[in-house]
């Protein structure tokens, strides 16, 4: 099995995901299953092959150094589950 | 003892060499942010310069200002750097209130700007050790977070995204300093980089200019030692400080047989302390990847050659050109070639005038009233013209250098041109040997014990000099007064 | 009356609206009653007959001026993955709770732009993870299609699930989708609709909530080949806020349809036929290339080698972005915010309640292969796959114009029975996904009826840009098909 229940443990930690301690394990062996099943890709010659980020084969394009979004803090705090005086309101983070 | 030894740290079983790298996130001068067309200020109302993309919302993608690529060029060309006409944006993934989209858009494998190299001149207690030179790792391109405010709510963290997607340069150095006094230099020799070539205002206070320190220390000669990173060092005062506090807690730890962790350390500049924030073990795993919203960025080779051709002469090749051009010394040339608006000052008001006097007047009299009035040279009440003139009078004798800085202070006040405050005020030089002598003559006279010292003890002339300056408020010609001194003390012993 | 009006093409309707044969109010009126009839499909996750009334209101004044746009009038609904302007876009998910964007994603923009009517937003697997809707947080959408043998619920497959079986039951005209790795083409064939997702850059992205960022394209379904190419030449379009979208002219696809395919070469992918394929899906593909054989196009047999590893590579680079993509829903500045002991136990447990576990397992997945250690032998990996399809692709398009396979490995399926075996679900995708990876344009055409009376879809993909010759083929395959059939209207 490619991952155990203590690397799923520190994934979700990782991404930031709650998951039940009894969840784990079927997890685990979900998400092996899966990456088995990925593994397959072993089998591909991939050697010298530039690896392929974007289906796109332009150029990047640029913007001019304008400002076209003035700002709008209200338009930006609109769906803030919390907000006070302009501000978005979060969890105390302790340094 | 060479200058490497004189860098070296004692400690109870041996001396110790510190090693300084540093990362430095210099604000990119634009009017929009890196990604986004929302605007870049400073002390705008919260959330008040944001975009939609700023604040990660769904759906919204980036596009990258032209403008902050030109500046990144720019400062790699600066930096004397390679271009790297292929590079590529990655996202590095974490979670924290302030990075709305939990991901950073950076250059992470591939930046736009590859190895370079900077000459730093040094200041402070070396400053007339030669200029050494830092290597440069890369310069890449970021977004900037916002910012988390801890101290207004007790129970909750306030968050301003308006520097979110700010426009960043990451300039990265090599383990190249040996000293805080180096490390302070380096920043200060990059920083005058950035501003001539007008890519980062430099400013500090604003948090437009960001350091974080690499420090590690080793016995002279071993191989490196295990680093440290110190965080958001931004003052040259809290560089050294940190460095000083840093490599004394290493020597520490190793002189007790112990180990340096690799870790990530905190600057406190209320106790001038370094603590941990985070140690190896715990170190994010930032996942990074190509961002996908993103094509990668080639540049044309023409638009590098056509910004490398509108590049403005850099701090060292001025600094060169003026020692060369007007025979300054190392230092005044330093000094004046710090700024490019203090060097074109200083060229425009030494036309035609005495070079080397007309640096010290820029170098110390103009620099430390500006310094004084918080002003830029650029909003100088004095203008080069208008120094030329000073120095002109002082070449000419008409007045002393003494009385010289109170005619500067005059007209720093706004009472006109160097010959205005002169003849308004007075102040013109007695060079009337008549006029003089009669005062010498009379000054032996009241005083023949002092005379007879001057006898015995040449030196005691100087009581005389100081009188004749007094009695004339400093307006005689003090070779005259010396000349005549000489002529009847030393005559009549 | 009203039934009549739900059951005309897009062409059909605007052709009736110029003709002043009925008002956009009356039209959008017939499909407000007969979403309202079909609320057991769970087609639409917000209905809003309000704003459809305004906009038909708006309409009618125009054609009675004789103003009328490109699509004037016609009720479309769209996908729930849009973010649409004041209007509630969930993605499918809780996480977003009653989240109201202050914008106008560019592909809805452009529809109003052009005349069309919003009757809602459409059902959709959550974050568009899924190939059958049931990982929707409101529940799947049901299949309007039922088999002969059973009254058991259909899945109308994903993520799009929504949107076809609106367009497949006649509650739209038409309706917008979105296709990561088949969420368009596969609901399509699993609903007896047309489907079509453009070449990859063709429609922008801004404001479409993002799943896979290099593979997401928007496209349309509708109940004809010539609806879908009235559709897209709206929704397309060079966006300047899209960094990949493409600075290319739009054309005039409707122009393609019915245009003579004569002469145009067109390859059978033999890795196509895989192992454990239904014996009538496989009849009729064959079926197909005779159909375009009598239309005058010349039929070969190609290769494309790399097939069969274009799932594992989607797997893992759709996962990968997806889970860097889905990092902003931390419940910070908008969308759900659930209690937590400090921050990070608020940033678990929003993440934790908010995504359904379909979500949750790739974006776990996306985390694993995107981490430290772990990234050459998988995401890297992937992409030099992702590079050898793409390179598969580029070498036949050098013998043909164009293929043909089939679009889905099997009919529409019940709802639950996939649930269980994650990769069986995945396996629906088989035929679509290489596309994405390459990029490339394609279309879903009914081809006809399996022996439980449920629609198959053929699909051809085209050259990248070349929807002009993927059009003309699915026009022929519908003309040959002649696919009319209907699913009773049991809900009703
Ligand atoms: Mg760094
Ligand atoms: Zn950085």
């Amino acid at each position: 099995m490619p991952i155990d229940r203590d690397t799923v443990r520190k994934v979700a930690h990782l991404a930031r995901i709650r998951i039940e301690e009894s969840k784990l394990e079927p997890l685990a062996a979900e998400i092996s299953g899966i990456l088995t099943w990925i593994e397959q890709l072993g089998e591909v010659d991939t050697e010298g092959v530039e690896p392929m980020t974007s289906a796109v084969a332009a150029k990047l394009p640029m913007r001019a150094d304008a400002v076209t979004e003035p700002g709008n803090a209200a338009a930006v705090l609109a769906n803030a589950p919390r907000a006070e005086k302009g501000f978005f309101v979060v969890p105390k983070v302790v340094e | 003892m060479t200058a490497a030894a004189s860098k070296l740290i004692d400690g109870r079983t041996g001396p110790w060499e510190v090693v300084l790298g540093l990362e430095v996130h210099a604000q990119v001068a634009s009017k929009a942010k890196l990604f986004s067309g929302a605007p870049v200020g400073f002390g705008a109302e919260p959330n008040s310069q944001v975009s939609l993309v700023d604040a990660a919302m769904p759906g919204m993608l980036p596009v990258i200002n032209r403008h902050c690529v030109e500046q990144a060029i720019r400062t790699g060309l600066g930096l004397k750097a390679k271009i790297n006409l292929w590079s590529r944006f990655d996202r590095k993934n974490y979670f924290y209130p302030d990075l709305p989209a939990g991901y950073q858009i950076s250059q992470y494998k591939e930046p736009i700007v590859g190895e370079g190299r900077i000459l730093v001149a040094r200041d402070g207690r070396d400053r007339d050790e030669a200029p050494f030179e830092v290597g440069i790792e890369r310069l890449h391109l970021e977004q900037d977070a916002g910012k988390s405010i801890h101290d207004i709510d007790p129970d909750a963290t306030l968050v301003d995204l308006n520097r979110a997607g700010v426009a960043l340069m990451e300039i990265v150095s090599h383990p190249d300093m040996r000293s805080p006094e180096e490390a302070a230099a380096y920043v200060r020799a990059l920083r005058n980089i950035l501003r001539y070539l007008g890519t980062c205002d430099g400013d500090m206070e604003k948090g437009h200019l960001r350091a974080d320190v690499n420090v590690s220390v080793r016995r002279p000669g071993e191989p490196l030692g295990t680093r440290c990173e110190i965080k958001n060092v931004n003052s040259y005062r809290y560089i050294q400080q940190a460095i000083v506090y840093e490599a004394r807690r290493q020597i520490d730890i190793l002189e007790d047989g112990g180990r340096i962790e690799q870790e990530t350390r905190l600057f406190d500049p209320a106790k001038g302390e370094t603590r941990s924030m985070r140690t190896k073990e715990e170190a994010q795993d930032y996942r990074y990847f190509p961002d996908p919203d993103l094509l990668p960025l080639e540049l044309d080779p023409a638009w590098v050659e056509e910004i490398r051709a509108g590049l403005p002469e850099l701090p060292d090749e001025k600094r060169a050109r003026l020692m060369n051009q007007y025979g300054l010394s190392p230092y005044d040339a330093q000094v004046l070639s710090a700024e490019a608006a203090r060097a074109a000052y200083f060229e425009t008001a030494a036309a035609g005038r005495d070079a080397k006097l007309v640096a010290n007047w820029v170098a110390n009299e103009l620099a430390g009233r500006l310094a004084r009035d918080d002003l830029e040279i650029e909003a100088s009440p004095v203008r080069p013209q208008a120094l030329a003139g000073l120095v002109e009078l002082i070449e000419e004798g008409v007045i002393s250098t003494k009385i010289g800085r109170e005619v500067l202070d005059h007209m720093w006040a706004g009472e006109g041109s160097a010959a205005e405050v002169v003849d308004k005020r007075g102040l013109r030089q007695v060079s009337d040997t008549g006029a003089l002598e009669a005062l010498i003559e009379q000054l032996i006279a009241d005083n023949p014990d002092k005379a007879a010292q001057v006898a015995a003890r040449p030196q005691a002339i100087g009581w005389f000099v100081g009188q004749v300056m007094r009695a004339t408020g400093g307006k005689a010609n003090p070779g005259a007064v010396n000349a005549l001194l000489k002529a009847k003390l030393v005559r009549e012993s | 009356m009203s039934d009549d009006l739900t059951s005309l093409t897009l062409a059909q309707a605007l052709e009736g609206l110029r003709a002043r044969r009925f008002s956009s109010v009356e039209l959008t009126r017939a499909h407000l009653a007969a979403m309202e009839r079909a609320r057991s499909l769970n087609a639409f996750v917000l209905e809003t007959p309000e704003k459809a009334l305004a906009m038909a209101h708006e309409s009618d004044q125009r054609l009675r001026r004789g103003e009328a746009r490109p699509l004037e009038g016609a009720p479309i609904g769209i996908k729930d993955l849009f973010c649409t302007a004041g209007v509630r876009t969930t993605a499918g998910s809780r996480i977003l709770g009653d989240f109201k964007p202050t914008y106008e994603s560019t592909v809805s923009a452009n529809l109003w732009r052009d005349g069309a009517v919003m009757l809602g937003k459409l059902n959709m697997d959550e974050f568009a993870m899924g190939s059958s809707n049931e990982t929707s947080a409101f529940g799947a959408a049901v299949n309007p299609w039922r088999s002969r043998a059973s009254n058991r619920p259909l899945s109308p497959g994903g993520s799009s699930g929504g949107s076809a079986s609106a367009v497949a039951a006649g509650l739209a005209l038409a309706a917008t989708g979105t296709d990561t790795g088949g969420s368009i083409r596969q609901p399509a064939a699993l609903t007896g609709t047309v489907g079509v997702k453009p070449t990859y850059g063709r429609c922008s992205r801004w404001g479409i909530v993002a799943f896979a960022s290099s593979l997401d394209q928007a496209g349309p379904l509708a109940r004809s080949v010539e609806d879908t190419a009235l559709l897209l030449t709206s929704m397309a379009g060079h966006d300047p806020k899209d960094s990949t979208s493409l600075p290319v002219e739009t054309p005039q696809f409707r122009r393609s349809v019915g245009a003579s395919v004569k002469g145009l070469k067109v390859g059978v992918p033999r890795e196509y036929r895989i192992e454990g394929m239904p014996g009538e899906i496989e009849t009729l593909w064959d079926q197909g290339r005779r159909w375009l054989e009598e239309a005058g196009c010349e039929l070969r047999e190609v290769s494309l080698p790399m097939t069969r590893y274009a799932l594992p590579a989607y797997y893992i680079i759709a996962p990968a972005e997806a889970s860097s993509n889905l990092a902003r829903y931390d419940g910070m500045r908008y969308g759900l915010r659930a209690e937590g002991e400090d921050l990070r136990g608020v940033y678990e447990a929003t993440r934790g309640a908010g995504f359904g576990e379909e979500v949750k397992r790739r974006c776990l997945i996306g985390a694993y292969v995107l981490s430290a250690g772990y990234y050459d032998a998988y995401y890297l990996k992937a992409q030099k796959v992702r590079r050898r399809i793409a390179d598969d692709f580029a070498r036949v398009f050098c013998e043909v114009d164009a293929l043909l396979t089939p679009t889905a490995p099997s009919a529409a399926f019940g709802i639950g029975e996939k649930r269980a075996d994650p990769v069986a679900m995945y396996l629906n995708d088989v035929f679509t996904v290489t596309v994405n990876l390459a990029g490339l344009p394609a279309i879903s055409v009914p081809g006809g009826l399996d022996g439980e009376g449920l629609p198959l879809g053929l699909q051809v993909i085209g050259k990248a840009l070349d929807e002009a010759t993927v059009f003309a083929l699915g026009a022929a395959l519908e003309k040959a098909a002649a696919f009319s059939a209907r699913p009773e209207r049991w809900w009703a």
